[in-house]
Formats: structure tokens, sequence, C-alpha cells
């Protein structure tokens, strides 16, 4: 028998309570997990782009696509190694799953994203199929999709000049990522953008919504930017050119305050637990006060005593906080993976962190109270009833 | 003469009541040898218990001095006065207030808590408590499926087990029935006798008091003249 | 029987204020999933009547074939034409074809309260006839725009949200400098708009045509004579839908998304304040247990005992939910906000919360009340006698 030991009988006294308890701890940190990676999709989008590349798209709004055959003007900025642009295909597949479909030059796509793996052969065979499409990994698993096959990918944008939005592409490559974050990544496909343009019936032709900047060296980032956007101003092709991490984090803004509506609905949840805790941890001390005083007649200091409860309080909320993230960290990883990686909900080390911190503060929000109450008891009045 | 165990000197103690001031204790002074088994015995609202717990370090007085071998315990702070009563004393009370949540050898064992002791000799040391008050073979079992006698002998045991040189019991027999009540007593007098212990106990029953070695009578907060 | 219930209930409930704690539980812990849930689908039910409230069953819109947004279609000064021709259109007064072509651009402007990123913003270049195709606008403030100037009117919606685009500032687009001369009202999506002259529009944006054409259906087959005349033109590969169907078909992915992450959450919440409801009313049981042993003894029956019980947690539940709809309605209803649209532009949309939505609400409060006062009062009623009258 330990003082830990003696912490933990303690908490099974009234075991249908401190079960029901620990589940609702349980369950708002499986919230709190999956709130806070759904948060993180919206603020993330650091942990994988290099500041090697920049995205270039139409001054107020990318839907407004530029010309392509402003790529060589891009090219001849110092400091910019390649170009490659890309258009929004606006995928579905099948009945309406949406899909991450652009319509790119293949050799400068592979060129700007040395970050996707795929063999020559393949990036080769995809420049010289026009109705060719690559897959990355995790679309291909996702879907069961083979190089030859040939799959119907809808657009709820372009129909084909007959008129119907339903095209068809050949499988030609399946693209990998280098390393985790980047395999992450690789639920996008690729389709020519020449095939695209010819059979396209809105006339597009020879338009992107991107441009990919890759840099020759990532210090010359701000000044490349600068240039490319001063080379277009007061024109009709006004452009922004900003990093991706900041065009991502743009994008997403655009949605609306994500975190303020996370943030509002996690302080509801934890507000309610903190009372369910500690009304629970207020009652189980409040039983207890006989036996707590016979701990300070045994020679238990009030600081052990005050330790004691603390100590009951905090592995209550640590049990049900580990558990309730650990469930978040499961469900997380089987949306993510049941979505073809469309919602990487996904519990990375900053959540956890966070988590446990949570954990903490809770703890000691819920037990302060009655473990100041036991610290303060007085023996005599105590043992007598009163 | 056999030293001191305890002395007590002109010791009153005063409540506060609400809005009232009540002096239980009104200039009290004994002296317990080491070695006695002490009854203090009384009608309700005389002040035993209040004695008892002044005695055992669970109250300080109002005024007055309090010396328990040798140390002054009426001079100690709160934290140093429970670290006293870790080593120095050992309670027992009516109610038994074992942890209801703990075996009968973890029981035994909390106190040790307090001590540097590993974990084998808290052990062991518990294990020898349990034998001394003949519950070896309860070891295991929690409080609820223990008789009120064998309650109360775990109890002892756990108030034996820092060695102490002192033992405070308060009613000790008053939730048993009479042979259960003599068991404990006649334990009580085993401690006393062979190990040594002083022991100071509170009883409202005469039969009970028969067993000590003397009888401390008490009245509205006064001693009475003492009786062999 | 009924009798027996309400004796013991009334008993119950009184002595709720001793167990003020442990009820105190269950009424927060229900306001809190109702609240959260009225929010979140207040927030949808504001976004949908928004864009339900726009457009009119009597008019219809008229886009390039295939296009499912005004943004992604684009039709010729010609095309446009030949539409304001097709049957099916009511005449104006002025006996021409009551028929709007408008051009739909992005402009940008900067939040009021998120300075570092601008949000885009509907440019919409509008005909003279198009205000008359709009029954419900009206100017609010200052006056309508002058053809042939740059000039704008913003919606109330974009003044709400935005910087910059009051009365009297001026708005930079295109390298070129716009004033705001007025604020209208229409009472739907339109209100996240700001309007300028077609022609002018054009010229700054560099577009000729426009994005789509707007008319007022002639009779309740009018939306069929126009179906079968566009149908008919060579000239012409456009869809036809009604303005008010257009509009609510922008709402799905919205409501999608939230109407999910509502659902998720609400779920979560609800099971873990069915464990505080099961935890509290535990409680309350075993307070009550000499209480309720000694009802039993005295000869009122197991039954009323448990709906006792179940009527105390319903009535806390429902109390619980009542303070969580208030509290949504305090702190939500007309709180304005924008999102991203369907043009990739925001619209501004008020938080609502409707009656119904309280009645889901309270549903759901007496659902998980009922849940988390069901198996203790079971236990209430099925507490053998003599051992609650011995329990401390």
């Amino acid at each position: 028998m330990t003082r830990a030991g003696f912490v933990i009988a303690n908490l099974f006294r009234k075991r249908t309570r401190t079960i029901l308890t620990l589940l609702s701890v349980l369950l708002a940190f499986v919230l709190f997990g999956l709130l806070q990676s759904v948060n993180s999709i919206f603020s993330a989008g650091e942990s994988f782009v290099g500041a090697t590349r920049l995205m270039t798209q139409a001054r107020v709004s990318f839907t407004q696509p530029l010309p392509v055959s402003i790529v060589p003007k891009l090219e001849a900025v110092p400091g910019v190694a390649r170009v490659a642009h890309s258009m929004w295909f606006g995928g579905i597949w099948q009945e309406n799953t949406p899909l991450f479909v652009f319509a790119v030059d293949p050799l400068r796509q592979r060129d700007v994203y040395p970050e996707f793996v795929m063999p020559e052969a393949q990036w080769q065979s995809f420049a010289h199929t026009r109705t060719g499409i690559i897959v990355g990994k995790l679309l291909a698993d996702q879907y069961g999709w083979k190089i030859g096959q040939k799959i119907p990918v809808s657009s709820n944008i372009y129909p084909q000049k007959n008129g119907s939005k339903a095209w068809a592409f050949d499988v030609v490559g399946i693209f990998d990522g280098k390393d985790e974050a980047w395999r992450k990544q690789t639920n996008q496909a690729f389709i020519q953008a020449d095939y695209f343009d010819e059979a396209n019936q809105f006339g597009t032709k020879g338009r992107a919504n991107f441009f990919i900047i890759k840099l020759a060296n990532g210090k010359q980032a701000e000044s490349v930017s600068k240039t490319i956007d001063a080379m277009f101003e007061n024109s009709p092709d006004e452009t922004k050119t900003q990093t991706e991490k900041d065009f991502n984090l743009g994008f997403v803004k655009q949605i609306g305050d994500i975190g303020l509506i996370v943030h509002w609905i996690l302080f509801a949840v934890f507000f309610t637990l903190l009372l369910v805790v500690g009304n629970t941890m207020a009652q189980s001390v409040r039983e207890r006060i006989p036996e707590l005083a016979v701990l300070k007649t045994l020679g238990f200091s009030d600081g052990a005593v005050l330790g004691f409860v603390l100590a009951e309080a905090f592995a209550l909320c640590l049990c049900g906080g580990l558990i309730g993230l650990a469930i978040a960290s499961l469900l997380g990883a089987m949306v993510a993976k049941g979505s073809g990686g469309q919602f990487q909900l996904e519990l990375d080390g900053r959540i956890w962190a966070i988590g446990v911190l949570a954990i903490i503060v809770m703890s000691l929000a819920v037990g302060l109270l009655p473990a100041l109450r036991a610290r303060r008891l007085r023996i005599v009045d105590a043992l007598a009833g009163r | 003469m056999a030293e001191s165990m305890v002395a007590v000197n002109n010791v009153t103690k005063v409540y506060q009541r609400g809005k009232q001031q009540v002096e239980v204790l009104h200039g009290l002074t004994l002296e317990i040898p080491r070695g006695d088994f002490v009854a203090l015995m009384g009608p309700s609202g005389s002040g035993k218990t209040t004695l008892l717990n002044l005695i055992g370090g669970l109250d300080q007085p109002t005024s007055g001095e309090i010396l328990v071998g040798g140390s002054r315990i009426d001079q100690l702070g709160s934290s140093q006065l429970a670290h006293w009563r870790a080593h120095n004393v050992g309670f027992v009370f009516q109610f038994y207030n074992l942890m209801p949540v703990l075996s009968a050898e973890s029981n035994v064992e909390l106190p040790l808590l307090l001590t540097k002791l590993s974990a084998a000799q808290r052990k062991k040391n518990a294990a020898v408590a349990l034998e001394v008050v003949g519950l070896a073979d309860r070891a295991k079992h929690k409080p609820r499926e223990l008789s009120g006698g064998q309650e109360q002998r775990v109890a002892i045991a756990r108030a034996l087990v820092s060695d102490p040189q002192l033992l405070v019991c308060d009613e000790p027999t008053g939730d048993l029935d009479r042979a259960t009540a003599d068991e404990i007593l006649g334990l009580l007098q085993v401690l006393n006798r062979e190990h040594g212990k002083t022991i100071v106990m509170v009883t409202h029953d005469p039969k009970a008091a028969e067993f000590a070695r003397r009888i401390l009578h008490l009245e509205k907060g006064r001693l009475l003249e003492q009786a062999a | 029987m009924l009798r027996q219930v309400f004796a013991i209930t009334r008993i119950g409930i009184e002595s709720i204020p001793q167990r003020w704690a442990p009820s105190l539980v269950i009424v927060i812990g229900l306001a809190g999933v109702v609240g959260v849930f009225t929010a979140l689908l207040a927030m949808t039910a504001g976004f949908v009547s928004t864009l339900k409230a726009t457009g009119r069953n009597d008019a219809a819109i008229i886009m390039r074939g295939g296009s499912d947004t005004e943004l992604n279609s684009a039709l010729t000064r010609e095309q446009s034409d030949v539409i304001e021709q097709q049957p099916g259109i009511t005449p104006g007064a002025d006996g021409k074809p009551q028929a709007s072509a408008e051009l739909v651009v992005i402009a940008e402007l900067i939040r009021r309260d998120d300075v570092k990123n601008g949000a885009n913003i509907t440019v919409r270049g509008v005909e003279p006839t198009a205000f008359a195709l709009r029954p419900t606008f009206h100017i609010v403030a200052g006056r309508n725009f002058t053809p042939g100037l740059r000039e704008l009117i913003v919606g109330r919606g974009v003044v709400r949200q935005f910087q910059g685009a009051d009365v009297g500032k001026t708005i930079r687009m295109r390298g070129s400098d716009w004033t705001v001369v007025g604020e209208f009202e229409t009472g739907d999506s339109h209100e996240s708009e700001l309007w300028a002259d077609v022609n002018v529009a054009r010229t700054t944006f560099g577009r000729s045509g426009s994005s789509s054409v707007l008319v007022a259906l002639d009779g309740p087959d009018g939306l069929s004579k126009l179906k079968a005349g566009i149908g008919a033109e060579p000239r012409l590969t456009v869809d036809a839908l009604r303005e008010q169907e257009y509009f609510s078909g922008q709402t799905k992915q919205f409501r999608e998304q939230i109407g999910f992450l509502a659902t998720l959450v609400t779920v979560i919440m609800g099971l873990g304040a069915i464990f505080a409801a099961l935890n509290s009313m535990y409680a309350a049981v075993a307070a009550r247990g000499k209480e309720i042993a000694t009802l039993r003894a005295i000869g009122f029956g197991g039954l009323p005992v448990l709906a006792s019980v179940m009527v105390e947690a319903l009535l806390l539940a429902l109390a619980g939910g009542v303070l969580g709809a208030v509290i949504a309605y305090l702190l939500f209803n007309n709180l304005s906000v924008s999102t991203l649209g369907q043009n990739f532009t925001q619209v501004v949309f008020n938080f609502k919360v409707t009656p119904a939505l309280v009645l889901q609400g309270l549903i759901i409060a007496l659902v998980i009340g009922m849940i988390g006062g069901f198996l203790p009062a079971l236990r209430a009623a099925r507490l053998p006698v003599t051992t609650s009258l011995r329990e401390q």
C-alpha cells in the first residue's frame, strides 16, 4: 500500500458515482480532442509547406483565373526557379463526394512539387496521355484505383463540349508523398490542362486559378512576391502573391471564425463538466469528513490531507481525460481514413499537450475547494460530528 | 517514582459556541506516570473527552501547560503537532474509524506512510501489529467484513504500529457487547503490563474502568479526588 | 394511484433545495447541451432563411448551361438580348420585358473584426430594371447610384460586417475609385452585396456581357413557356430556374456541414449530460433513501415512487432546457455573422432562434432527463425497505 494506492482506493468508494463522473470527463475530452483537431485543420497548413514555394492568384479572388501566358513573365523574375499553373476542376466522385482535382501542366507540376514521389515513367505517361489522370496514394487506396483503369470523374463546374458534366480519365500514375506530412497531401488528383482546355464547353482556355512559383532559394520569398505583384499592378491581371502557408490560412479565414465557434462550444462543455466533477468531489469530501479527521489524528498534516484530495481529483480527471483524448484520436483517424483524406482529423502532439494542460487545470478547479475544506477541518469538531 | 509520561498543569479550555464562550476545563492539573493505565470517568459534559483530546495533541488548551514525554505540546504549531502525534501517540475511538476502502493490513499500515520505512518494512511492521492483537488471519479483510470487536482490534493494531509510548482511548468499548468488550479491555491490559504502554482511557462504564490501574473522576471541568 | 404520485412527487420536489447542488448539476448540464445545440442550429436556420428569403417564386434566373452559380456563368450581349425576347416574361409598364442582365464580379473588403485578412464580396452590376424586379428593395440611407457614374450602393449586411463601406466612403476596385452613395436593404442575401451600374462595371472590370439574366415570369406557366422558348433557340445553351430555387440550392453544403457538426457535438454532449444526470439522480435517490423507505413502509407502492423520481428528473431537465434556450436566445438571436457562400464571397446572415428550434431543444432535454432518471427511479422503487431505513 502506498499513498497513491490509498488515493485510488478512495476513488472507488462509490463505484457507480466514480464511473459516471469518469465517463463525463471522458466525453468532454473526446469533444475537446475532435473540436481542437477541426480547429487545427483550419489554422494549420504550416506543418508541411516549405518556404520554397509561393502561390500567385488574381488579386481579388482566385475564382478569377489569370492567363497562362504570364508564366514566362513570372519565370523571368530573378529568384524564380520554375512556375507551374493549376486550374480547379471541381471534381465529384460518384454522386456527391468532392474530389480535389486540378488541371495542370504535367511536367511543370513534377518540377515544382518534388515532394510528390512518382516514377519518372509515370510522369512521362501523364505528359503524353491527353485523357490521363494521376492520383494520390490516399485516393488510390481509398477507392481502389489502379494504373490502366478508366475512372469516371464529374465536374460540378465544367461541362464537356457535349453538355454533360460527366468526364472520364485514364489512370496513368499514382503518386506518394516523401514523408508522413506529404503523404497526407496525396488526397489530390491531376489532369492535363491542355486536354481540359480543349474539352470543356466554357472556353476558359489558357487560364489558371493558381500559379505555383518554385523559388531558387527560400530567402528571396518576400522580394520575389513583391516583384511579381508590382509587375502586374494596375493591369487587368492584378496579382496577389503569398507563401503557400498564408494562402491556406487566408482561404480558411473566409469561412469564418471557426476557432471562435469551437471555443464557445468547448467553454460551455467544460463549464458544465466543472460543475459535474466539482459536485462529485465536494460530495465525496463531505462524506468523508470523519475519515479525513482520523488521518489528521494519525499524524498526517493539514497539507498532506489537502494533497490527498487534490490527488484524487487529479487521478479522476487524468484517467477520464487521457482515455477521452485517446478515443478522439481513434475517431479522428477513422474519419480521416473514411473520407479519403478529405478531413485530416488528427490529434497531434500539440493538441495532446493542450489536453493535458486542460486536465491539470480542471483537476485544480474541481479539487481545490474541497481540498481546502479538508485542510481546514478541525479534528475535534469533525470527530464530534459538528 | 516512575517518571512522568503526561503532566497537565493548570489547564483551562474555553470553547466558542456561537456567541457564547463556554469554559469546559477549569485550571486542571494532573500527572500520569510512565506505564500507568488511567480511566477518566464523569457525566456527559464533564470535559473528559476534551481532556483526552488535549492529552493526545488533537487540540490546544486555552491556557496552561501540557507535557507529554517531556515535551511541551501546548506550544507546538499545527503541523508540528501532527508530526508529534505520528510518533508519540496512538488513538482508539469508540466507532473504530477505520478506512472502509482499505483492508485490515492496509489500515494498520496507514500511519507508517508517515515514516521513511520501505514498503516491505511497512508491510512487516503492520503484520507484527496484527499479530499482537491476534488478527493475523484477517489481514486481507475489509472493515465491513469484520465484527465490531475485530474492527476495534484492527484499530488498536493501527494505534500501535508506530510504537508510540502513549495510547489514548475514547470509549473504546462503547459500541461492543459485554464479552467482546472484556476481550478488548484485556488486550489493553496486556499492552500496558507486558509492552509498557501508558494508556489513558475515557469511559462511562464502571466495569470497563476496573480494567485500569487508576480511575480519575471529572465533573464540570474539574478533577475530583483521586481513587485507587 | 395518480394521487400517490402527486403526493410523493411534492415531497420530493420540496426537498430539492436541500439537495440543491446535484440538482443544479442537472439543470446546468442540460442548459449547456440545449444551449449549444440551439446556437449551432440557429446559425444554420439563419443562413438558410436568409438565402431562402432571397428570390421570388415568380421570377426566374437564367444562366449559362451547366453553371450552378452565377460566378461560373457568362452570357454574351447577344445571348442576353435573345433571352429577353423569349416567351413567358411579363412586360413592364413601358411594354418592354421585365428583365435585368446582371454581371457578378468579386471585390475585396476588410472585415470589421479581423483587420488582417480581406474577404471577398459580390459586386453586382445591375440594369435600372433590377429594382422593380426586387420588390423588397429600398434605400435606407443616402441615395441610389447614378447610372454612368462610378457609384455604389451597399447592402445593410455589408455595412454591418465590413469596414470602409459606409455611405460617403470610397472603395478601390480594379484600379479605380468608387464612391458609396447609399445603403439598401432587401431582407435577403442581396444585403451582402455591392450594387453598381452594369455598364460601368463592365468597362471597369474589362467584361462584356453578363453573368445572368433575371426576369419576371408571366403567370403560373411562365417558366414552362420560357424553358420551351430557350430550348428551341439554337443560339442559347442556358438554364432557367426559379429565382428562389436557385438561392435555396446555395444553402445545401452549409446546411450539411453545420448539420453534421451540430449533430456530432449534441450527441456527445447529450451523452455527457445523461451521465451527469444519472449521477445526480442516483445521489438524489440516495439522499432521499430513508424518506422513500418510510413512504414505502407506510404503504405507498413502488410504481408511484418510480414515477415521482422520474417526474423530478424531467422537471429538472426541463428547467435546464428552458435555461439553455433562453441563454441561447439572449446571446445569439440576431447575432450578425458572415461566412463563405457559393460564389466564394461572403454572405452575411443572422442567427435565428426559432420557436421550432426551442421546441427541439426542450424535447432533447426531456429525453435526456428521462434516460437519466429511469435507472435511479428503478433503484428507488426496488430498494428493500429495511435496508433503506437502516442506512445512514
